[in-house]
Formats: C-alpha cells, structure tokens, sequence
C-alpha cells in the first residue's frame, strides 16, 4: 500500500514510531496532488514550500525528543473559509479573492497546535452556499470516482482531496449538510459536530446560527482523530458550548451494547434511489446482527425541514454578507470608470430635464456598493441574499423568519422526543447519488432538495456524521448517516466504528 | 397658541475600559485605526463576545432613571449600509432592551417651568460606528474613515415626547448628563462625542379641524414629526427646537400638512446657519430588518446581579439636593447650585456644613467666594487651595464672632492665596479680637475729641458717627464697625 493509501491512524503509528517522517509523507501527498488536482481541482491553493517547512521543524522537534500534538506531522487541507494568517481565505468568491486574514480561524490554531502540516485551501461553493461545488468563482471540483460528476458541496474540495488520497485529514464546514453529503458522494467519513462543539471563530460565516466546522477522513477512527485537535470550548465565540472534550480516539473502538437505532419513516419516502435505500437498510440490518435493537419512528416536521433552512440560511447569510461593501476589503469597483459613468448618467438625465430619472440616480457611495457586489458576488450567493433580504424586509420578518425560527424548534423537539427513545437514528445521507456536474445549472430548487436529508441536524443543532456504506452498480458512492443526542460525538464515532468493522462494506479510495 | 412637543433620544458612551464586543480600548483621541482588532472592524470571521461591564452599567444607569430592568434581554442587528459601519449592521437591541419605562424629574429653581417628570420609554445598549473624514482639500472627494470608535458601548437615552419647551429640553439633558457624570458612567463629554442628542418635535396646534383628525387631541392638531440630528451643544438643542417649532407652524399656515399626511422626516441642524435643512429622504428611507444576532447569546439578568449593581449606586442628584433643602435648611436655588458643581463640591459643602455649624453661611462662602475664586483661577474643587476642613474653622470663627465678618473676605482671599490656616491668616493680617471695653475707651476717646458729632447726632443726623469710624480704624484696625457705632450712639444716648 502506498503512503497516500493509508489511514491516518496508521500514518501516525510511524511517524510517532520514527519509521516515517512528516517531510516524507508531505511530499507524498503533495506528489498527489501534482499528478491528480489538475483533474480533480479539489484545491485552490497548495503552499508546498510552507508545509515543507511546517514538516521540516515537527520532524526536527520529534527528533529531538520534544512532545509532539495529537496530529503528529500528519498533512492537513483546509476548507478556503477558515481564516490562516497571511494565507488567502477566499471563500471560492471574487470577493475576497485578495483577502489574507491577519488572523487565524481558532480551527487553524488548534491545528497548528495539534501539530498538523497545513497542505493548502481546499475548494468550496462561494460562501458555502451550494451542493455542489460548482459554485465556486474559481474552478468547479469533479468527483473523483467520475469526473463528470460533483464531489458535491460545498465542501466538494476538502471530501474530494481526501477521496483522491491528496490528503488523509481535512476539515470542511457544515450549514445544511455540506460535510456530510459530500462524503456521501465521495466515498469517505465526515461529521457534523453538536452546534457549539467546534469554535466558530475565524469561520467566515454563511449562516452563524448553522454553521459548523468539522472533520473529513477516510476512516472512522480518522475522525475521531481530527475531531480530538479541533474541539473545544473557545472564549472568543459566545456560541460555543462550555463542556469538556472527552477521549474521542480511546474510545471510537469499544462497541456499544444495546443500541437502539431509530429509523425515521420520512426517510425512506418518495425520491429515495433504490439502490441508495437497499444499502442503507443492509446497513440497518447489520447494526440488527449486532444486537441493535431498531426502533421505527416519525420526525413529523422534518419534511419543513428545508423550507425552513432556506428561510433561515438566508436571512443570516443576507446579513453575515453585507460587510463585503468595497468599502474595507475585498474587491472594490473601478472607481474611476464608475464615477465617469455616473457623471455621464447625471449629465445625460438633466440634458433631458427628466426630473425622475435624475432623482433615480444613485449617490456615488450607493453606486460604488452597488457595482462592487455586483461585480463580485456570484449567482448563488447573490440569490441567497435576495431571498434573506425579503425575508427579513418589514412586513414579512413574521411571516418568514420568525415564523421559520417556530418551525425550527418544532424540528427540535422531533428529536428530542426521538431520542428518549432511541440512542442514535440511522438512515441514509443523500437520496441518491452524486448527481452530473451541470445538472443543477438551470434547477436552484433541485439543488436544495439535495439536503433533505441533512439539515435537519443543523436547525436542530445535532451531531450527525456520514459514512461510505455501499456503491451503486455504476460504482458511485452511498453514504450512511447518523443522528445523535447533542454532544453525543462519542456515540456517534462508536456507532460508526461498529459498521465499518462489520465487514458488510469495505470502503476505500478511489483509484485515479 | 401651539404646544411644542419634543421627545429626545440620548446616545451616552459608556465608561468602559474596552468596547461592548471586544477588548480594544475605548480611550479617546488616538491615531486613527489604531484602537482596531479583527472583531470591531467586523473582519470576516471575526465573532463578538459581550462586555459584561457595560451591561453593569447600563443597569446601574437603569436603576437610577427608575426603569425597569428586563429579566431577559437578547442582541439585535439593526442593518444598513455606511462606510463606517463596518460589517454592514450594528449590533444594538431592538424589542427587548435592557432596560425599559422609568422617568427622570426635572426642576426648574428660576420658576420657567413646575417641576414635573420625564417619562422614559427604553435606555437600550449598541455599539457605535466609526467616524468618516471628508477630504476635500485641493479639490479632492476623499473620505477616510476611523474605525477607533466602532465597538465603543453606547446607550440610547430615549424619552417619551413628554418635553414642552428647550428650556424643559435643556433641564432634562442638564439634569441627565449630571446624574449620568454623578453615577460615573459615562464622562458626558459633547466635545468628543460621548453624549450625542437627537430630538423629535412636532406641534399641537389648536384648531377647528381637529374635529375630522384621528391624531387630533383635545382639539388640536398635529403637524408631522421632525427628527432634528447632528446637535453638539445642548445650547445648539436649545436652538434648533425653537427654530423648528417655529419653522413648523409656518409650514403648517402655508400648507396645513398634518401628522400622517407625510413621513416623519430627518432634518440635520447647521449650528452656524442657525436653521435645520431636510436630508434627502432617500438617505434616511430605511428598513433596517432587524434580527436577532445569532453570534451571542441572549442575556439573562438575575435579581443577584441587580443587587450588586444597586450595591454600588451612590445617592444622587435630586435626592442630594432634598436632602440639603431639608436637613440644612438651604434654598432651592442655592442647593440646586451646589449640586449642579458635581459630587465633590457637594461632599466639599457637607464637609464645611457639618464642621462649621452653619450651614448657611457656608453655602454663602461656598457658592459666592469659593465658585468665584475656582473660576477665576480655572481650578476644579479638588485643587482648591482651601481644603473643606480649613473652611470649615475660617466659617466657625466668623460665627462666634472671632473674625469679624467685615474683614472675612481679605482672610479668605489670603487663605487661598497663602495656603494658610485662618488663624495664620488672621495673625498675617493683624486681626485680633477687640473686647467691649477697649471699644467703649476708644468711642469715648472720639466723641469727646469731636463735640460736633456728638452735637449732629443729638440732633437727629445718626450718620454724623461715619466720620468717627475711620478715624477708629485708623486707631485699631480690629476694630468692628458695627459695634463700634452701637457703642458710640449708646455713650451719647446716655449723655
């Protein structure tokens, strides 16, 4: 097995045991990423030379007999949305295709810490906003198991990197599902953590009250293992929850007796691919053959779930957004050009005596705003904000927002009311899957029902992770996914655990 | 005639360390953007964490104004677009302030007004926005912005329009700004914007339409309310009410427009011009689509914390001033000054009162000579010359009778001066006391060497006795003038 092949639990063992060195198993990856990512696009940016170094001092520092974190020397992507300072954050938007934060994200911190080496920037839909990762101002990511496909999204590139073996860890966030359903289409493990169990901050936000960061790897104990450096409590978000961080890596291997896994009827409904349904309940009857107890109910409000998403989502994205203004950072309109053709604009309407269109003129300040959002935001995002901006607008804040914030809670108390009586809910993680790259192009509401499935954790706050649990004939991907109890991380990584030793499915990586 | 009604809104800066989200200082006067951190200048990424000091502030503030204060308070983001608005919405508090329907009483001791109190509709907690510098030197369109001031914690004032006149306007703001400077919560300093005020007025004008209006009150009707903004005095407050209101009665002779009739409109105040102009009313049309900010937790303010913070309220301005008018037996007016100095003078005053024994007569040394001498000299209380003790001895001899009152002033004055206690002072000066008989001699002495005195005296002319106190003075400069001629018209009344 090549370098790249292997788990990171397994990296770890010998770099720890001296038989590897980060340098080594850097190179490696970024070997990978040279042949494959020209295809793939799974980054936008790769500081070789700056993970070189970073590989260089924690092989120095082992060498010299100093502790070293939990993370070893094992190579990291990030998602281009969790700030890194001096490194571009873009947010895969033309926005802040300049910006370099002179910060880092709390995420980026600890993993500096934990002694990750930072491999690059990993390719997102612009501002999180999408399942695709099409949206992306820079480059779209393609599916590693078929280029013609999505990686999904929107953190199609930090699912991707690590389906194609560009990197063993990486970290992607989650508002509606977009750490989740990527892994689902591209064959690996990524989790959603509990609302508040992963800092926030340097997070450049979408939706403040949804988001989430968290890990991607391709393997169970992975997770665990990349969840244990970026988990917390942080001071500097007011969100983020006071508990302490149990030994996620000592017990991800210790089955759990008498499980009781729920399954939701909602979820096995209309559009649910049929291949994707017999997977997942080969899945279910595994957990039965090892003494899981299943439990059928009904999470009754979760078909508002994203309805309610895609009122919310919005509403916070309309105003997290409004900052990108030209006015600090980020892309700014051609100021001359913009003001000769205002002047000429003004000109023109008094020539014509038309009183209207002269009142109708923007002042500069409106039109320099104006034209620099216009200029740098794309499709997706600008539609989101229309939406959040309507939403929210007098008039309608109680027919929309609050009336989606009810709902919301409503969804909340669905689990709530699941989870005395079950430990865990199980079912799958997309309804199909991944879909042709394009496919979406004409279809915004098509590309939203792809979260159906998924953000329902995220208005209700949960942690839920995805799985590889099956393959379509034409060798796609299945995600299994998992629902827990808030702070519950630990079930959720031992229940995932049992699966994948149950043998019924053996994921791996995709061969390029 | 009409009736003016004025409802002001007070943004008070805090007198907090660091700025509502973050822990940039708040101090003032530094270069600009110096005082910035990626969360006050809303950096993407970047998360706010709540001031609990502001929120003690704020409810102390509360506590004073008699508001009530909210169980459960939350963050709202007020949105809108300005360059020194760095991340595009405020964080302020929108339904749920912190604290809510209190009143501040206002008195007037010259008798313009009755004393009478100012409702209070809500005191609610934001942050401020930067500052936006226009360059326009050398034909430059230039616009600098500093972002030092964002984050700083403000709390909005706002009354109900219960005000009728400036001078009620003026009173409410003085008698604000001094409770607000007496809790030590904000220094209430207009110069660099850490008190700004806007004020909404509109009229009540008596008039036979009232009948078919469905804003109209007791037979009057309402022209549209007027917000007036950009006020940096509260002299300029003064000015730009009694502009608008008699700006607003002449708009409503020429077009009748009453409230309803038009939007409420914004009108900036030109402190040089002396006039408010409209703004255009595509800057202010504003829905600023509030929400709840859902980077911070909602607050909720125990009865413990309540009672901590109403541990550290001192006793304020109109109960100080109560307390003078009843228990030293002061005027209105002379208590109202006293108070209107600020805490120290009062403390200075108690101290002179209590020590002295009279405390009238130290209110008369403390409100004339000492407030004459501080502003002569540009002093405040605490650097006086006299400490409180040393006035309080110089007091008590006068009211024995140990220093004459005739020559209190030039001890006074070598007091400050000097640095000298009043017996020192007095020594300095030659003052002794003179005792009856030595007068009687002395009074003998004269009237014997001036018959024609005696003789103007007897008959009728009393005054005649001026001639000899010179003359007495002269002798023995410790001599008092008033007993001096009680003694003289007794020798001659006895013969």
């Amino acid at each position: 097995m090549t370098l790249v092949e292997q788990s990171a639990a397994d990296l770890l063992k010998q770099l720890a045991a001296g038989e590897l060195t980060s340098r080594e198993l850097t190179q490696a990856y970024l070997d990978q990423i040279e042949q494959h990512d020209a295809r793939v696009g799974a980054f936008l940016r790769v500081n070789a030379e700056a993970a070189l170094k970073q590989a260089d001092t924690i092989d120095r520092r082992r060498g010299a007999g100093e502790q070293i974190g939990v993370l070893g020397g094992l190579p990291v992507a990030v998602k281009d949305l969790l700030c890194q300072t001096g490194e571009p954050t873009t947010c895969a938007s033309r926005m802040l295709e300049d910006f370099r934060p002179p910060y880092d994200s709390t995420v980026v911190a600890k993993l500096k810490a934990a002694d990750a080496v930072l491999l690059g920037r990993t390719n997102m839909d612009e501002f999180a906003m999408g399942g695709s990762t099409e949206n992306s101002a820079f480059q779209p990511t393609r599916n590693p198991w078929d280029l013609e496909r999505s990686p999904g999204g929107s953190s199609g590139g930090a699912a991707a990197c690590v389906a194609a073996g560009m990197a063993p860890l990486s970290i992607g966030t989650d508002t509606g599902g977009s750490i989740r359903q990527p892994s689902a289409f591209c064959g690996v493990v990524g989790m959603k953590p509990t609302y508040g169990r992963v800092s926030r901050y340097g997070l450049v936000a979408f939706a403040s009250s949804l988001d989430q960061a968290g890990p991607i790897s391709g393997t169970v104990a992975d997770t665990a293992l990349l969840l244990q450096a970026i988990a917390g409590h942080d001071p500097r978000d007011s969100t983020s929850l006071n508990a302490p961080t149990p030994d996620y890596t000592a017990d991800v291997d210790k089955p759990l007796e008498g499980l009781r896994l729920g399954v939701v009827k909602e979820h096995f409904g209309e559009g649910l691919d049929p291949e994707v349904d017999s997977a997942v309940r080969a899945a279910i009857a595994a957990y039965e053959a090892q003494g899981a107890k299943i439990v059928e109910l009904s999470l009754p409000h979760s078909r508002f779930a994203v309805a309610t998403y895609y009122v919310i989502a919005p509403c916070e994205a309309s105003s997290n957004l409004a900052r990108y203004d030209g006015a600090h950072y980020g892309r700014r309109t051609e100021e001359r050009a913009m003001l000769a053709s205002l002047q000429a604009e003004r000109k023109a309407a008094q020539e014509a005596g038309d009183a209207d269109a002269l009142d109708n003129i923007d002042t500069a300040l409106v039109r320099m705003y104006r034209q620099s959002r216009s200029e740098a935001i794309g499709p997706e995002v600008k539609r989101r904000i229309m939406l959040g901006a309507y939403a929210l607008s007098a008039g309608y804040y109680d027919a929309y927002y609050l009336k989606a914030l009810k709902v919301r809670r409503l969804i909340r108390q669905d689990f709530d009311q699941a989870f005395e009586k079950v430990d865990m809910i199980v079912g799958p993680t997309t309804a199909g899957p991944a879909n042709k790259l394009g496919e979406f192009a004409d279809d915004p509401l098509g590309m939203y029902l792809l979260d159906l499935y998924t953000v329902s954790a995220n208005l209700a706050g949960l942690p839920a992770m995805s799985l590889p649990c099956g393959a379509t004939k034409s060798g796609m991907p299945i995600g299994l996914q998992l629902h827990a109890p808030p702070l519950e991380e630990s079930r959720l990584l031992r229940a995932a655990r049992m699966f994948e030793q149950s043998g019924v499915w053996k994921s791996k990586r995709c061969a390029l | 005639m009409y009736t003016t009604v004025i409802g002001l809104e007070v943004h008070v800066q805090l007198a907090t360390k660091s700025k509502l989200f973050c822990g940039c200082s708040t101090a003032y006067g530094a270069e600009p953007n110096t005082q910035t951190c990626p969360v006050c200048i809303g950096m993407p990424g970047s998360l706010p964490v709540m001031n609990e000091e502001a929120v003690a502030l704020a409810i102390e503030t509360g506590l004073a104004l008699n508001l009530q204060i909210a169980k459960f308070t939350k963050w709202d983001r007020k949105q809108y677009f300005y360059p020194d608005l760095p991340k595009g919405y405020q964080i302020s508090q929108y339904d749920l302030p912190i604290t809510h329907d209190g009143w501040l009483e206002i008195e007037d001791p010259k008798g313009a007004f009755e004393p009478k109190k100012i409702r209070i509709l809500r005191a609610h907690l934001e942050e401020d926005a930067g500052k936006s510098l226009h360059d326009e030197s050398a034909g430059k369109g230039d616009t600098l912005i500093d972002l030092n001031r964002t984050g700083t914690p403000l709390l909005e004032i706002v009354s109900e329009p219960d005000l009728r006149s400036s001078a009620e306007a003026k009173a409410y703001l003085t008698e604000l700004r001094l409770l607000l400077t007496y809790l030590g919560v904000s220094d209430c300093n207009m110069q660099e914007g850490s008190l700004r005020v806007d004020a909404n007025v509109n009229l009540h004008i008596p008039s036979d339409a009232a009948a078919n209006d469905d804003n109209a009150q007791d037979g009057k009707i309402a022209t549209p309310i007027v917000e007036i903004k950009n006020m940096n005095s509260f002299r300029a407050v003064e000015r730009a009410i009694d502009y608008e209101a008699d700006r607003q009665y002449r708009e409503w002779k020429e077009t009748g427009r009453r409230l309803g009739q038009s939007p409420k409109q914004t009108r900036g105040w030109d402190d040089a011009a002396g006039v408010t102009r409209a703004q255009r009313s595509k800057e202010e049309s504003s829905d600023y689509r509030y929400f709840p900010d859902p980077d911070l937790a909602p607050v909720v303010i125990s009865a413990e914390v309540v009672a901590k913070v109403r541990e550290r309220l001192i006793e304020l301005p109109a109960d100080l001033r109560k307390r003078l008018v009843a228990d030293y037996g002061l005027s209105l007016y002379d208590a109202d000054v006293i108070v209107n100095q600020g805490r120290p003078t009062v403390d200075y005053y108690l101290t002179v009162a209590d020590g002295s024994g009279d405390a009238k007569s130290s209110a008369n040394w403390l409100t004339q000579d000492v407030l004459r001498t501080l502003k002569n000299r540009e002093l405040a209380i605490e650097e006086f010359s006299i400490p409180a003790e040393r006035l309080s001895n110089f007091v008590k001899k006068i009211g024995a009778g140990e220093l004459p009152s005739a020559r209190g002033r030039e001890v006074f004055e070598l007091m400050a001066d000097d640095g000298l206690e009043v017996d020192a002072a007095m020594d300095k000066l030659g003052i002794a006391q003179v005792d009856d008989s030595e007068i009687e001699s002395l009074c003998q002495e004269l009237l014997d060497a001036n018959p024609k005195v005696v003789a103007d005296v007897q008959g009728g002319k009393q005054q005649a006795i001026g001639a000899l106190i010179g003359q007495a003075k002269k002798k023995n400069p410790n001599i008092d003038p008033g007993k001096f001629r009680a003694t003289c018209l007794a020798l001659i009344a006895k013969g």
